[in-house]
């Protein structure tokens, strides 16, 4: 009777591991695995299509992973080693903890794996490129963009996403800084932390616009923040803020549609994934990469939302 | 008190026979998994990934060591997670904040832990709140604790030197150069042998086993059931204290919002191991061999480039056919 059962098990274990398809790498093809801080949000899925697309024009083989939430920095470890066990030609790694994964990177140093950082960077010169978005000018941008709309002069507040990782603290401090040195009139009154939460942003939100009754307008970090400052407005039915978001995603892209959202700050998370493959590509060939690649970002607005170049860079 | 002895030590022995037979079934699998992988690619058996595959398990397996112990007696814990975040930030108070050395900070770890599971132990011992919510109740507010503590920002353990080494450093490479197992994999499969004895062993495991089969039996024959419930609880706070260490050591860094989800794994490694939800059976080493599956499995899948979607259709499976195939035991041997 046991054994038999045993037998089960084995015959149904082997099934699970024969079933799986891609397993090997065609002879000469470069391997490049890239390990992102997730896959299931719509943005990592865009940065996705971008490294998909790469690795069809350059003809290499691209695998594309990340951990469920962007909390898990031993996920992330592990998938790295796992990653790494695989031999690859290159990897490309956006870091959640910029600090954590040192020793798995020095590994693949040792290991003669050269490292390209995607969307923000490590703590280290293991990685012999960066590809992301220069989020302290967009958030730049986005304040001037907050500032015109405002007629110069007014109340301001940030939901920001966190207050740790890179591009919380660049894109709060781009926001910050340019609205303090180019707009004396405008004053910053509360920069809030939501964890680019949608529902911890919304009650943040609602917050704000009870504590500042005179408040204008209102940044929004992240999409998940974002979108957290247009249901927070919804919510509490004022009409007159002025709310900017940042990347895409439907619900944001509506919200500008319907004309609730002023506009917003779109990175190009196509073209992060496609910079990431070529600069990797070019790494494990051995020929030179630049340092720092800007991957762009553009404002949209109702205006050009559907202008061909910026859609293609929105996401649903 | 002989009566007492009789009734205690039968429903275990019973009890344990039934789950080796689970653990052997889990076993196999485990060894089905690896021969499977090894076949299907190259790089899968190779002295490097088997360590890191050791590695992904030493935070799950203790974890899920802590969590045996807690069904066995027919409870659950779901605190487990956040609290090991919590001993991890406790411990980088001490270390870090007041440059304590690094043995104060161990002792902090596993004193925090073993005080959580005492209080969690007396809410469900002494005020008699089931264990589901009494822990759900203790998994927000550890996870609440840690992010105010911390005020959200990740602690370094930069200035303590040697602090990664407890789970990342290798005596056993020193040693034997060709297998450079991490510590913390040294450490799990001490606390497994440590908490295999005491439940075999002991006092506090025979009551352990007798808590999860029969508490009014043990209530009756005028044992202090609360008392030595709230012991078992501590214990397993205590390895969860270790658990907490071993991953802010392995990240060089207490990471405040991690940790929500980690209690289900640990609680999956425990099932897929053989110990019986409705308490009263359990190993030690079916856990183990649980935990184990779990890591195989994910960096099995990985290394295979399995699209990440796929890889947790397939842990879901496991573990379904894991309690399916429990089931299907039990009903023939009943």
């Amino acid at each position: 009777m046991f054994t038999r059962r045993t037998l089960m098990g084995a015959v149904a274990s082997m099934a699970l591991a024969g079933t799986t398809p891609g397993a090997f790498a065609q002879d000469g093809q470069l391997y490049i695995p890239l390990i992102s801080k997730g896959f299931q949000h719509q943005f990592w899925q865009a940065v996705k299509t971008g490294a998909d697309q790469a690795a069809e024009e350059m003809d290499v083989r691209v695998t594309f992973e990340g951990p469920d939430n962007e909390t898990q920095v031993d996920k992330q470890m592990d998938m790295l080693s796992a990653a790494l066990a695989n031999q690859p030609d290159a990897i490309g790694f956006a870091a959640l903890d910029s600090q954590a994964a040192i020793p798995l990177l020095r590994q693949a140093q040792d290991a003669g794996i050269p490292v390209v950082a995607f969307d923000s960077g490590v703590e280290s010169d293991i990685p012999v490129s960066l590809a992301s978005t220069d989020n302290v000018a967009a958030a730049g941008l986005a304040a001037d963009k907050m500032a015109e709309l405002l007629g110069g002069s007014g109340q301001v507040a940030v939901v920001a996403h966190d207050q740790t990782s890179r591009t919380g603290i660049d894109r709060r401090d781009g926001f910050v800084d340019q609205i303090e040195a180019e707009y004396p009139d405008i004053e910053i009154v509360a920069v809030e932390y939501g964890g680019g939460d949608h529902l911890r942003s919304t009650e943040i939100t609602k917050a704000l616009l009870t504590a500042y009754p005179d408040l204008d307008g209102i940044f929004g970090t992240n999409e998940g923040s974002a979108i957290g400052v247009v249901n927070g407005v919804r919510e509490t039915g004022a009409d007159d803020i002025t709310i900017i978001g940042y990347d895409s995603g439907k619900a944001q892209t509506d919200a500008i549609r319907e004309g609730i959202m002023a506009g917003a700050i779109t990175q190009n998370p196509v073209g992060i994934g496609y910079e990431t493959v070529k600069a990797a590509v070019a790494a494990a060939r051995g020929e030179e990469v630049e340092e720092n690649v800007d991957t762009g970002f553009f404002w949209y607005d109702q205006s050009n939302i559907d202008d061909p170049e910026i859609s293609a860079v929105l996401y649903d | 008190m002989t009566a007492t002895e009789m009734k205690t030590s039968e429903t275990p022995r019973s009890g344990r026979r039934g789950a080796a037979q689970q653990m052997i079934l889990a076993f196999a699998s485990l060894i089905v998994l690896v021969i499977g992988f090894s076949l299907a690619s190259p790089n899968f058996f190779q002295v490097s990934n088997i360590m890191a595959i050791l590695q992904a398990t030493s935070v799950n397996g203790v974890l899920a060591i802590g969590v045996t112990l807690i069904i066995i007696t027919g409870g659950i814990d779901l605190s487990v997670g956040t609290l090991m975040t919590f001993c991890a930030v406790m411990t980088g108070v001490v270390l870090t904040w007041m440059g304590a050395p690094l043995l104060l900070g161990v002792i902090t770890a596993i004193a925090t832990g073993a005080l959580a599971g005492l209080v969690s132990g007396s809410l469900v011992a002494k005020l008699k709140i089931p264990p589901f919510i009494a822990t759900l109740g203790m998994m927000l507010i550890f996870r609440g604790l840690s992010l105010i503590v911390t005020g959200t920002r990740p602690i370094y353990f930069n200035d303590t030197p040697g602090f990664d080494l407890i789970s990342r450093g290798s005596l056993v490479g020193s040693v034997f150069p060709a297998f450079p197992m991490p510590n913390g994999v040294l450490i799990l499969f001490g606390i497994a042998a440590a908490a295999a004895w005491i439940l075999n062993r002991t006092v506090l495991g025979r009551y352990t086993f007798a808590l999860g089969s029969n508490e009014e039996a043990v209530r009756l024959s005028g044992v202090n059931a609360d008392g030595w419930k709230i012991a078992i609880y501590a214990l397993s706070g205590a390895i969860v204290g270790i658990a907490g260490l071993l991953i802010a050591s392995r990240l060089n860094s207490a990471q405040p919002a991690l940790g929500l989800g980690y209690e289900l794994e640990a609680i999956a490694a425990v099932v897929i191991g053989g110990t019986s939800l409705a308490g009263g059976r359990g190993t030690i080493l079916g856990t183990l061999i649980g935990a184990l599956i779990m890591a195989v499995l994910t960096n099995g899948l990985r290394v295979l480039s399995v699209a990440p979607e796929w890889q947790t259709v397939v842990t879901g499976a496991i573990i379904i056919f894991a309690v399916y195939a429990d089931q299907l035991r039990r009903r023939t041997t009943s």
